[in-house]
């Protein structure tokens, strides 16, 4: 796990020193947010969908993460160099997924007081811990399907659509489970806690499978040209 | 090298098909009864099971041929062209089905799209094969191309039941929809049956015959594209060749 962590160590330096998130994602994702409520413009309309809308701002703002994080490889070929210096595909991988998750993790702190100062969203003590937990489960769903799928694209021409076409249908189960248990955290009416749960599992299972996919295929994908 | 993808099996197969889709046009529009509830309605039926079939039994070839592609290290491109071949075969059936469908909803359900299960997830599936089409299109090394698209190809055998399963739990938490059960029972007598069993064998055929004659297609494509790439090469080699001779 040591050059896992080396790896995401290297992908955060670069975005605190580049400071990307900061300037360009995180404005991004609440120009999203303010632009969704002009959209929708009814207030009772807008806190009901709130937990959607910040889910859907996350699924946007990973694909601009993921393109980052594999820009910042393949110029000037470090991605070469790494795997030439014996780093493990499957530690690059996580690597590269840890660095996403902090970023996510970031972003959705910043996107949930979002909602909660633009959509008047409430998130009560007792609703916190699902709150955690559920973005915890999704923000590393995104990231292993970000993580997976960047890999896949990079390197090819026109890879910013294609990794959308590619990734977002991949990541609905994320979208569907993530907005519904947020929905149970902010004391919607339509849904109970105890459902709520229930999509987390569903999240956790999804980050299960992509990390354990992630892994198995980042060997192949990574592979040198015979 | 011959200049038609066709073979004498593939004649077989070809004409057989067209045969039998003849013969399930007649009988889809002549022989078989008007359904009790549904009328005339019911026989987007005998083009949009077979279609949805293929389309299915494409996905699943286009699966089988990337594992074997990504697991072998000899004729990898082989499995490759037939995974490619079988996924742009499966993606016009899907398409032909979600069309038929939504038609077929409009006139039973009245609406042209219910967010049932079954529909939304043989959705997400057609934008997965489209982006996986798409991945395909992109120039670059066969081999790498190969290893790419067979990877795509079996996440996407994982992403399935995934999709699937969520907007089971997802329509499960909402209440009914209003508008007519999807599972408009439809009384299916001999004549509708055997119909319905030669719609799919019929559409199967076609399907076969298609993915044999573009595994063809993209074979003679990789093969030109290696003669263009060997010319230019002797080309350069030619025109270094000369140079050094003059500069000497």
């Amino acid at each position: 796990m040591r050059q896992a962590f080396a790896v995401a160590r290297k992908d955060l330096l670069i975005e605190i020193r580049a400071r990307l998130l900061l300037v360009r994602v995180a404005p991004f994702a609440l120009l999203v947010l303010v632009l969704f409520a002009v959209a929708l413009d009814s207030e009772p309309l807008i806190l009901r969908a709130a937990a959607g809308l910040v889910w859907l701002t996350m699924l946007f703002s990973v694909l601009l993460l993921v393109q980052r994080a594999y820009d910042v490889e393949t110029e000037d070929d470090a991605l070469e160099m790494l795997l030439t210096s014996t780093v493990e595909p499957t530690q690059l991988f996580f690597g590269k997924l840890l660095a996403a998750f902090v970023q996510l993790l970031v972003l959705s702190v910043l996107l949930v007081c979002g909602a909660v100062v633009l959509y008047g969203a409430t998130v009560t003590a007792g609703h916190l811990v699902l709150l955690v937990t559920t973005v915890s489960c999704a923000a590393w769903g995104l990231a292993s399907v970000g993580t997976l799928y960047g890999a896949v694209v990079a390197n090819m021409n026109g890879r910013d659509s294609l990794l959308a076409l590619l990734a977002l249908p991949v990541l609905a189960p994320v979208l569907i489970g993530a907005s519904r248990a947020t929905e149970a955290a902010f004391g919607s009416q339509t849904i109970d806690t105890a459902s709520g749960w229930a999509w987390v599992a569903l999240l956790a299972v999804f980050a299960l499978v992509f990390s354990a996919a992630g892994a198995a295929a980042f060997g192949a994908l990574m592979e040198p040209e015979a | 090298m011959s200049r038609s993808t066709g073979t004498t099996v593939t004649r077989v197969i070809g004409i057989s098909a067209a045969l039998l889709l003849a013969w399930v046009v007649v009988s889809a529009f002549f022989v078989t009864p008007a359904d009790a509830q549904q009328g005339d309605a019911v026989r987007i039926m005998y083009a949009h099971v077979p279609a949805a079939w293929v389309a299915y039994l494409a996905f699943v070839t286009t699966a089988i041929a990337s594992g074997f592609s990504l697991a072998r290290r000899h004729r990898t491109l082989g499995f490759d062209r037939v995974a490619g071949a079988s996924a742009e075969t499966g993606v016009l059936f899907m398409g032909l089905a979600l069309v038929t469908g939504s038609l077929w909803g409009r006139l039973t359900w009245g609406t042209f799209w219910q967010w049932d299960p079954r529909l939304t997830t043989t959705l997400f599936l057609f934008v997965t094969y489209v982006g996986y089409l798409a991945v395909r299109n992109i120039d670059s090394d066969p081999q790498r191309r190969a290893k790419r698209s067979a990877v795509l190809a079996l996440l996407a055998v994982l992403e399935i039941p995934l999709v699937h399963f969520s907007v089971v739990l997802w329509r499960s938490l909402h209440q009914e929809a209003s508008v007519l059960n999807p599972d408009g029972d439809v009384r299916l007598d001999g004549s509708m049956l055997f119909t319905l069993f030669s719609g799919v064998v019929a559409f199967t055929l076609v399907f076969v015959w298609l993915v044999i004659h573009r595994q063809r297609l993209s074979t003679l494509q990789d093969l030109q594209q290696g003669a263009g790439l060997d010319a230019a090469i002797a080309a350069r080699r030619n025109e270094v060749s000369t140079r050094s001779v003059g500069g000497a």
